[in-house]
């Protein structure tokens, strides 16, 4: 008996437009997606990816076939000292591919969301975290208090999927939601407005808060912390102890100024201490195009999640060192991935080597640009969902004759001298 | 094509061989008689004088998944910690690092430079089992396998609640089994990691789960009979109720009972071992334990032993851990709620032979080896990484088959743990044949891998040749050779050739009818749907490295 047959190839594909990794789709590979579906964000995702503007390999904007193209490649990481791999969007298979090259070139490691999800990674490095994945937010939460963000612009279906579904295991209420430190209209939440830049003050106050003997309790209710009165954030804290299971939701990229990290620790030491008594979990929002994916598949491949370095006899690991925006200071060489969607290499001024979404446009042409199959409508592939727990498969929903991410960069690493 | 090994001093326990001089022949991959044409022999290599066992397989490891990267993400400070002097026999590559947490190309060699060809993952996730299977297919050198975990997903309490007959529940196993390329079902803190998502913060055997009113002792009971009638090798692995607590012995004296006879294995059972005697009030019941052991034929166990030193514990059974997060060390920890599925709990610790409770694991754990009489329902393990990585088994072996050694150790441990163990009155000391049923023909017949962990006729070629050495930590840490499905891949204890394992599971005959009220479960409460929840034989096989070995016996008929 064999399982698999059972499974439909003309739906169940899953949406790598976001984090949530919807997999309720049906694409149709002419028309794309069913208009019906209630997500601006896949819509947009699948009709830039279903129009192909350019399907051919190109050296310096002059269109050449895939073997001359990935040749150049491999003679420009050949000669390299000291290559920068940025980018890295791509899902799984794709980066295990690049790790191995990266590690045949001594290459260095950087996904383009990195800035964001170091928040996250060193707040949980210094003190771990914790959270929780979707079908529990569906089913138990209670609450949501969304903390510097309206989660909708980056996770479109999330309050329709998990917040506001009819179906839920253990015949919960209709969860209450707050937004703390996002101007919002919503007359049906509680909103505290506050400036985003004020939140770890907010924060270390409601840490403060939580604890038995508060001496900030004690101050007058008008009190400002943070910009915002007192009032609102014991309200807030009344909510969080009245729900049976709290959801506590952050997105590493909205919280965007220097050492967001102390505040992504702020909120999970609260969740923490939360814990000691009643149960709380965190939530963190990604920013998309593989940065779950990548930073998991380095972590078992090679023992660290994202910003690394290959070195002669061993790998070295320095989420400040290795940043793009670092390392395009001295790096010899770019190599820029993007498949999901058609982000532009950073300025640089040395030799770039750009694979990635056929649509990319360049500010000036790169010395090697390989267009490739987008996961999840050129090619298969394994995505890793928001919540770090679920991957799920990408299927092809067209034949596009571009070539798979993986397959190009291994030929570049059989190309290499 | 035939390799002859000559001379090789075979220890075979499932053909009673303890220490035999005779000749191997391997063609093909497997294990052959020898050819009535020795001019078909190819190739010789003469053994004189070497110890000849089957691959080594782990019963239990913690190799490959969520809470295994989880734990790589939390501890990069343990990956710049390579090059340890201790075991000094090990050839170190490059990237290679003795560490709590290996990468999965670690994983494989580490394994196979000690003569392991086999590992199973013991609590695969199914929510998690896609990551898993990546991991593990990542994983170079050794076979692998998992077991899924049930016994605290919402379907299944929901199915025991509403007393849905055995014959579903039998259908839903299976289908775990199938969708999860698993070749066993695991229960951790049975009903406890669900019940901790309610905030009850601790369940006894016969406490119920507040909100669906059921009891550890039912879900045993319901889950071990599945496993039973559904025909699977592997009996219920089993991590009790009340892991590391003072006093907890006695649940798991209980657990024993709950499976009505039926066979079960309590793992990492060291970690259940504890009384509370004494002015700390917290004492070895290993001779309880042992005792209970020796009697109940149908329990088998792992010990879980602790070895002193960085590590880390990444466990299913989140109640447990949120309690233990006080004891972190380095002081940080992770927490999950999963999928209405599971849990997770990750947090690094230290164990030290000063301090009064670790040094008594320590003495614990050597008891349970040393009193439980029947090597072949024992198992060596350190419940990678919990109670030590798995690089520290020859030390391990070590200790168990030379009581000078042993001793030594003792003495140096905490003198009020010392005060509190009767390890010096144990004079056992393990012998090569038994180490040889622990770590190959038993973990083999306990998983129902019929072809490995012999040397019969027709097994696989896994084979580790060792010299024979009083030191017995640095020969098993540095086999001469290791040949895996007949290849020569390790030499002096260095990989010569890389190669890629097979995933062993089971695929027992069930209902496909069983999928109607799943689809319906998935559509209504799960945030994935039921068709990319399963696991496909390709996505295993894809990439020309995985293959899968389904090992299946027969069921027996469901009882009324």
């Amino acid at each position: 008996m064999n399982l698999s047959n059972t499974a439909s190839t003309s739906s169940h594909h899953a949406c790598p437009a976001c984090g949530l990794l919807c997999d309720d789709l049906v694409v149709d590979p002419t028309s794309g997606l069913s208009p019906a579906t209630p997500c601006k964000k896949a819509q947009r995702f699948f009709a830039a990816a279903l129009v192909v503007s350019n399907s051919s390999p190109s050296l310096a904007g002059k269109a050449c076939d895939l073997n001359t193209a990935v040749q150049a490649a491999a003679d420009i990481l050949s000669t390299s000292q000291q290559a920068l791999f940025a980018g890295l969007g791509t899902e799984v298979q794709g980066m295990r591919a690049l790790l191995s090259l990266a590690e045949k070139c001594q290459a260095t490691l950087d996904h383009m969301h990195s800035e964001a999800s170091v928040r996250n990674t060193l707040a949980m490095q210094n003190s771990g975290w914790q959270t929780t994945t979707l079908s529990e937010v569906k089913n138990r939460a209670d609450l949501i208090v969304a903390i510097g963000t309206d989660i909708v612009s980056s996770h479109p279906r999330f309050f329709e999927k998990l917040v506001w579904n009819a179906d839920s295991l253990f015949n919960k209420g209709k969860p209450s939601v707050v937004y703390l430190g996002v101007d919002k209209a919503d007359t049906a939440a509680l909103v505290v407005a506050a400036d985003q830049a004020r939140l770890p003050e907010i924060l270390n106050a409601l840490n403060a808060l939580s604890q038995a003997d508060s001496r900030l309790s004690k101050l007058d209710d008008t009190a400002l912390i943070g910009g915002v009165p007192l009032a609102s954030l014991k309200r807030i804290l009344e909510k969080i102890q009245a729900a049976e299971y709290a959801v506590l939701v952050w997105s590493a990229s909205q919280l965007d100024y220097p050492h967001a990290e102390l505040t992504v620790q702020s909120i999970t030491q609260w969740i923490a201490q939360l814990n000691e008594s009643k149960r709380v979990a965190g939530l963190s929002l990604n920013a998309g195009d593989g940065d779950i994916s990548i930073n998991q598949t380095c972590t078992w491949l090679s023992g660290y999640p994202s910003r690394s370095r290959f070195l002669a006899d061993h790998l070295s690991y320095d989420t400040q060192q290795f940043s793009s925006a670092q390392q395009l200071k001295s790096c010899d060489a770019l190599l820029w991935v993007s498949t999901f969607n058609a982000h532009q290499p950073p300025a640089y001024a040395g030799p770039i080597i750009a694979i990635g979404h056929p649509n990319t446009q360049f500010e000036r042409p790169p010395e090697v640009f390989i267009p490739v199959g987008v996961p999840g409508v050129d090619n298969t592939g394994t995505l890793f969902r928001m919540d770090g727990s679920i991957a799920l498969p990408l299927k092809k929903c067209r034949d596009s004759h571009l070539p798979r991410l993986d397959h190009v960069i291994r030929q570049i690493e059989a190309a290499l001298n | 094509m035939i390799i002859r090994l000559k001379n090789a001093r075979v220890f075979d326990p499932t053909h009673k061989k303890d220490g035999v001089v005779e000749d191997i022949y391997i063609s093909q991959g497997r294990i052959v008689a020898q050819p009535s044409d020795a001019s078909k022999i190819t190739s010789s290599m003469d053994l004189s004088g070497k110890v000849v066992m089957a691959g080594a397989i782990d019963m239990h490891s913690h190799i490959g998944g969520g809470k295994s990267n989880i734990a790589r993400m939390l501890l990069p400070e343990f990956q710049a910690s390579k090059h340890y002097s201790e075991p000094e026999a090990h050839v170190c590559s490059p990237h290679c690092g003795h560490h709590a947490t290996p990468n999965t190309t670690e994983t494989g060699f580490r394994y196979i430079e000690m003569g392991y060809t086999a590992a199973f993952e013991p609590a695969l996730m199914p929510v998690n089992a896609r990551q898993a299977h990546l991991e593990m297919a990542d994983t170079p050198m050794i076979d692998k396998g998992a077991y899924a975990m049930l016994g605290n997903d919402d379907y299944f309490l929901r199915m025991l609640a509403s007393q849905q007959d055995q014959k579903a529940i039998n259908d839903y196993v299976a289908w775990i089994l199938h969708s999860t390329q698993s070749i066993g079902i695991k229960v951790v803190n049975p009903g406890g990691i669900n019940a901790f998502k309610f905030n009850q913060r601790k369940l006894d055997l016969d406490e119920n789960n507040r909100h669906y009113q059921v009891s550890p002792r039912q879900i045993l009971s319901s889950l071990s009979r599945a496993v039973h009638e559904l025909g699977i090798a592997k009996p219920l692995h089993v991590h009790c109720n009340n892991l590391g607590a003072a006093g907890n012995f006695q649940t798991t004296l209980d657990t024993m009972s709950a499976s009505d006879g039926l066979p079960m294995h309590l793992t990492h059972i060291q970690f259940h071992s504890y009384g509370k005697e004494g002015d700390k009030q917290f004492s070895s019941a290993a001779a309880e334990i042992a005792e209970a052991l020796n009697k109940h034929k149908h329990i088998t166990a792992d010990v879980g032993q602790i070895l002193f030193g960085q590590t880390v514990t990444a466990s299913g059974d989140s109640m447990v851990q949120q309690r233990n997060a006080r004891h972190a060390n380095p002081k940080k920890s992770v927490l999950m709620d999963i999928e209405c599925d599971a849990g997770c709990g990750v947090l690094p610790f230290k164990y030290r032979d000063q301090n009064y409770v670790n040094a008594l694991q320590w003495a614990i754990g050597l008891e349970l080896f040393l009193s439980a009489d029947d090597p072949w329902r024992i198992f060596l393990t350190t419940d990678h990484p919990n109670g030590a990585p798995f690089t520290s088994y020859p030390h391990l072996i070590r200790l168990l088959m030379d009581k000078h050694f042993r001793n030594e150790a003792f003495a140096k441990l905490n003198f009020d743990a010392q005060a509190m163990s009767n390890l010096l009155s144990l004079d056992r000391e393990y012998s090569l044949y038994d180490i040889a049923v622990m770590t190959r023909a038993g973990a083999a017949g306990l998983i129902g891998l019929n072809d490995r962990g012999h040397l019969g006729i027709g097994a696989a070629a896994d084979i580790t040749v060792y010299t024979d050495q009083a030191d017995r930590e640095a020969m098993f840490s540095k086999p001469d050779y290791v040949f895996k499905n007949g290849e020569l891949v390790v030499k002096d204890g260095k990989v010569i050739k890389v190669v890629w394992g097979a995933t062993h599971t089971t695929k027992p005959a069930f209902d496909l009818g069983v999928e109607k009220d799943l689809s319906a479960y998935f559509a209504k409460y799960q945030t994935m749907q039921l068709a990319n929840f399963k696991i496909s034989n390709d996505e295993i096989a894809d990439d020309g490295r995985g293959s899968i070995v389904v090992h299946n016996k027969q069921a027996t008929s469901p009882q009324a």
